[in-house]
């Protein structure tokens, strides 16, 4: 049973008691306490299941390298999975679940993977995707699917706001352990900007749990004079509850601070994003302790031995009355003096090393404690907790000497430096065969952009071991005074990667790895036999390592595993790559504020507030609104579509073109630049002209599409599509400025300068001549000509271009007038029968003309020639952008897909993106297609199914009949014709 | 996130104001060119691991083009210059050869 102990808990404080639930069920804790702690303290020793096999699991760690005791905390719009336990603060009121049990955390179904684990090793996921094939969809993944899994996933949208914050300094020092305190005070002495952050609510991170002693003082003590100290220096900034996430490239780094995840009350952030720009960044993050392989490890009540004396001496709680001690170092020894000190019992220390002769594990002994030499654990007896543990020889077979009754089993496999912020930016690593470890190498640091290593490892993280040799370790990195340690002596570490060294197979089954992804040795040894023998594939193999705690515990045990099972070492199996962040960062604190209307700007055209008062239904273009349709109260937005379309065609239709790319060309040398743009000449163009152009990229695919007019003598303004508008900007700019930088051009990108009105319809000269001011006549303004004046007092730009094939004319006025303007068209437009339209409006009436549409006809790998424009490429200019591309071979070939119309027999609409199909099949087995539908629509001009399509060889199939796809129905037959619909020769534009 | 000064303004600026163009210094080929030259000037890079000359344009600042010789294996930057050059220029080349020994 885990209990509360009477006294001790440096961290909690027992007079504020705070009460929470877990499953429904009350409980108590105190301040300062975490989940698990206080989970621990009303004797719920069973936080979890695990992921694979269902197995009971309790807490193995006490900070963020916790596998097992994963639980959801929170609930509605603050409810969130896979917390870690061990570093969740307590609040009052907190509502905390377990997860990946059905029905019960008590009775769990799913424990049936676990007697059947035998057939569940390592791989047998890939394995069930071949044998035999149809099991895989039909029985193994719905399986899978239910049996597997983590927390359940928040039904509601994340309530808390975020927050980001940028600081600069010169020196970062990552954690505020005793190293980082020390650190930081001699940058801060040198006079340097400096920020120090600490993951905990406490700074002094082991040793003042530990029991050190500097300058004399005991640990807290001098931790608190020195935090004091910083705390008073102006250039200093402290932060506790941030962790160091990430290092990126040049002194990047993401800190992520908690601000209300301790707390009942919820105002303001719940955490805040520091993106910091440090010229140098101290890592002093620590180390954490590894498990022992040894059968049975992951039973309740089997824990890492500095975790349980973070439990007794921090939070004054117990795992049990008796624990047995193992350990391949003399670090466990402190666990045992800290459970004597608590009253607890210490029934015997299994130690695989023999004849040590070290000051600790002499005090130990001292104190009346058994320490059996070249012990270690043959397998632990228990199933929902620890009842005892058969004790073996290291050295053999797992031959049981002896039983040991107890409730706990303590376990140190040695340390393993917190190296992640060192290894996120390319830090190499060397590995230390007598500490057993992998260390930093200090002459392979990630570098900066001068070149030099701008991140140090101090402290533990850099492999020192005792108080002393972290303190001359972090005085020999960054100068200054090193407080006065005792040092003691500690006797050398044996490596034991399995326990005991000549386990059978049964034996190596129970060894866990990865306690959350179920890895055993047994898997990895698994994957080596059979070929999967680089870390990077066994780590994806047996998934060690991929869990939410990213290998913290298990990825040295199981390279070594690894190593050992290929006969070859440990440095030449090196690890997997480190990747930040060092922790799981909920997506909302990457995002801060940019989420909801502050994701991305929304660009309003100065007519957006009418549309938005006449029930636009609106279309994201890009960054834009564009109004879809105006249905109508009770229209459909298909019938508001079809009454556009005619009310344009028959009478008078007005939309709002302000979204269209107006671009700016000006210069000597402007022609000879448009003529390299766009596939056809511009340079002939008169002013007072327009021209339709098609600019493609050095492939020769068509990208964009536009009217050019031309100006005066060296000014062109180019109109491009409404979501390439900022792309073609930079499109010409990286020309001019990179490949011809002595043509004399400028360009300026003005489509926010001015709103533009198409006033389209047989009634459209009509509302304009009613406006007056401004010869609007096809003699003085013909099809494809413009001209500037006054328009009912506008001053105006009155462009004669059609997008419809019917009478229409563009009108291009300052932003600010945008609106005046729409609404005195409107107003003059009733009498002529006025409406707005939207772009589907647009979209239909342009396929009855056959024009063709980018994005929709184009899709990065069209050439203009597909589509039947040859027209607008020139055949006298020597160069263009796209020439060169449009030239090779592959685009020769008669049977490209090329644009035709196409109508089907019985009128309806084809799909679409539905595919012509065609005889046979492919070398893949798959039916073989000759085309598809790139536009399709219900054409109320025509009162039918038009589509637009690429067919093989289509132009030349003129009347053929094709089958197109129908998701889950039929095919659809539909005839190949000429991609105008609608008024062949142009009588209705050109009146 | 790199940090890359840019020659136009100056400034030392963020790689989230900046947007990549690619390797620096390809020669066009256009239409007179063989099947080759066409090829190397529209896809063949040399993705070098090491010493990297490439396009930079300040998108969120002067809006300019300018290119950077680094280093993309040590993430060093040996300089930037502005993009009007067809090679890199001297002062950058010493640079390099200074800090790589080559």
């Amino acid at each position: 049973m885990s209990r509360r102990l009477r006294t001790g808990g440096r961290r909690i404080d027992r007079s504020r008691p705070v009460s929470f639930t877990f499953d429904g069920r009350e409980m108590r804790g105190f301040a300062g306490d975490t989940v698990a702690s206080a989970l621990l303290a009303n004797g719920q020793l069973l936080m979890g299941r695990s992921f694979k096999y269902h197995r009971p699991r309790s807490v193995v760690g006490s900070g963020p390298e916790e596998p097992n005791a994963l639980v959801s905390i929170g609930e509605g719009a603050r409810f969130e999975p896979n917390q870690r336990a061990t570093v969740q603060p307590l609040w009052e009121g907190l509502v905390a679940r377990s997860q990946n049990a059905w029905p019960s955390l008590d009775f769990d179904i799913g424990r049936v993977n676990d007697y059947g684990s035998k057939f569940l090793p390592a791989g047998f996921y890939y394995k069930t995707f071949i044998h035999p094939r149809p099991f895989w969809k039909h029985v193994f993944e719905p399986l899978i699917r239910r049996a597997t899994g983590l927390g359940a996933a928040p039904t509601e949208a994340d309530r808390d706001t975020y927050a980001h914050r940028y600081a600069y300094c010169d020196t970062l020092v990552v954690g505020g352990g005793i190293a980082g305190l020390v650190a930081a005070r001699a940058a801060a002495a040198a006079g340097e900007r400096v920020m120090l952050v600490e993951r905990q609510e406490l700074w002094g991170g082991r040793a003042p749990t530990d029991g050190a002693t500097l300058d004399g003082q005991p640990a807290a003590e001098w931790v608190r004079d020195s935090v004091q100290a910083l705390g008073a220096m102006e250039n200093v900034t402290m932060l506790l509850r941030c962790e160091g996430s990430g290092v990126y490239d040049h002194g990047y780094v993401l800190c992520t601070e908690s601000l209300t995840d301790h707390l009942a009350g919820k105002s303001g952030p719940r955490q805040r994003l520091w993106r910091v720009r440090a010229g140098r960044v101290v890592a002093a993050t620590g180390a954490i302790e590894r498990p022992l392989s040894f059968a049975g490890n992951d039973v309740p009540g089997v824990l890492l031995a500095s975790a349980l004396r973070d439990y007794v001496v921090d939070y004054g709680v117990s795992l049990g009355e008796r624990t047995v001690i193992v350990t391949n170092n003399d670090d466990a020894y402190r666990t045992a003096k800290a459970l004597l000190a608590a009253g607890l019992r210490v029934p015997a220390i299994l130690d695989v090393r023999e004849g040590m002769n070290s000051p600790l594990v002499n005090e130990v002994k001292g104190m009346g404690v058994r320490v059996h030499a070249g012990r270690g654990i043959a397998r632990v007896h228990g199933d929902g907790r620890v009842t005892g543990v058969s004790v073996c020889a290291q050295s053999g077979d797992g031959t049981v000497l002896q039983e040991i009754r107890c409730d706990c089993v303590a376990m140190s496999g040695g340390w393993s430096p917190v190296v992640h912020l060192w290894s996120h930016c390319g830090g190499k690593l060397w590995w230390d065969e007598a500490r057993a470890m992998f260390r930093p190498d200090a002459d392979n640091p990630p570098t900066g952009a001068d070149g030099k290593g701008f991140v140090s490892v101090i402290g533990a993280a850099s492999g020192a071991l005792s108080t002393a040799e972290v303190l001359t370790d972090v005085a020999d990195t960054l100068g200054g005074p090193a407080p006065e340690v005792e040092d003691i002596a500690e006797g050398p570490i044996r490596q034991v990667w399995t326990m005991p060294e000549g386990a059978p197979h049964k034996l190596r089954a129970k060894m866990w790895l990865d306690y959350q992804n179920d890895v055993k040795v047994s898997d990895i040894r698994l994957a080596a036999q059979e070929g999967f023998e680089s870390v990077e594939h066994a780590k994806r193999y047996t998934t060690l390592g991929m869990a939410t705690d990213q290998g913290k515990l298990s990825n040295i045990n199981g390279l070594a595993v690894l190593a050992d099972r290929l006969d070859t070492t440990i440095p030449q199996v090196g690890t997997t790559t480190f990747r930040p962040p060092y922790t799981p960062v909920t997506i909302g604190t990457l995002a801060g504020e940019a989420r909801g209307v502050a994701f991305q700007p929304l660009r309003r055209t100065p007519v957006h507030d009418w549309h938005e008062n006449h029930g636009a239904h609106w279309e994201p273009v890009g960054q834009w609104r564009r109004p879809y349709c105006y249905p109508r109260p009770g229209e459909s937005h298909a019938d508001a579509v079809i009454r556009e379309v005619r009310n344009t065609r028959e009478r008078l239709g007005l939309l709002d073109a302000s979204t269209l790319g107006k671009i700016l060309v000006r210069g000597p040398d402007a022609g000879r630049f448009l003529d390299m743009l766009y596939t056809n000449m511009m340079s002939t163009l008169k002013p007072g002209r327009c021209r339709y152009g098609l600019m493609c990229d050095e492939n020769g695919f068509l990208m964009d599409d536009g009217v050019v007019a031309r100006i005066d003598d060296q000014t062109f303004l180019c109109h491009t599509t409404t979501g390439g508008a900022e792309r073609i900007h930079v499109w010409m700019e990286d020309w001019l400025q990179c490949e011809w930088w002595d043509w004399k051009v400028h360009t300026l990108n003005l489509t926010e300068q001015f709103a533009q009105i198409a006033v389209v319809g047989p009634k459209a000269r009509a509302v304009l001549e009613k406006l007056g001011g401004m010869d609007v006549s096809a003699e003085t303004l013909p099809f494809m000509a413009w001209t500037d004046g006054t328009l009912g007092g506008f001053e105006a730009r009155v462009f004669r271009i059609s997008f419809s094939g019917e009478l229409s004319y563009e009108i291009a006025v300052p932003a600010g007038q945008g609106r005046a303007l729409w609404d005195a068209l409107m107003e003059a437009g009733v009498e002529f029968g006025a409406m707005p339209y939207g772009t589907e409006a647009l979209h239909v009436m342009r396929a009855e003309k056959g024009f063709i549409m980018i994005g929709d006809e184009t899709d990065g790998t069209i050439i203009p020639q597909d589509l039947g424009l040859d027209w607008a490429i020139s055949k006298k200019k020597e160069d263009f952008l796209g020439k060169r591309g449009q030239g090779r071979d592959a685009f020769r070939k008669p049977d490209r897909w090329k644009l035709v119309g196409l109508e089907t027999i019985d009128g309806s609409i084809l799909e679409d993106g539905a595919y012509a199909i065609a005889d046979g099949t492919n070398e893949n087995g798959q039916r073989r297609t000759e085309g598809r539908v790139t536009s399709t629509y219900y054409s109320p001009t025509l009162d039918r199914g038009i589509a637009m399509g690429l067919v093989a060889r289509g132009p030349d199939r003129m009347g053929e009949t094709l089958r197109f796809t129908q998701i889950g129905g039929e095919p659809v037959a539909a005839r190949i014709v000429d991609p105008v619909f609608f008024d062949r020769d142009g009588e209705k534009q050109n009146v | 996130m790199l940090l890359l000064t840019c020659p136009n303004c100056g400034l030392a600026v963020e790689e989230t104001e900046l947007a990549p163009g690619g390797e620096a210094h390809l020669k066009r080929f256009g239409p007179d060119s063989t099947a080759e030259q066409f090829e190397e000037y529209m896809f063949l890079r040399d993705n070098a691991k090491g010493v990297h000359f490439e396009r930079w344009r300040h998108a969120y600042g002067c809006g300019k083009w300018f290119l950077a010789a680094r280093n993309t294996a040590t993430l060093e930057v040996y300089g930037t210059y502005p993009a009007r050059t067809t090679e890199p220029p001297q002062h950058i080349r010493d640079e390099i050869a200074r800090r790589t020994g080559a």
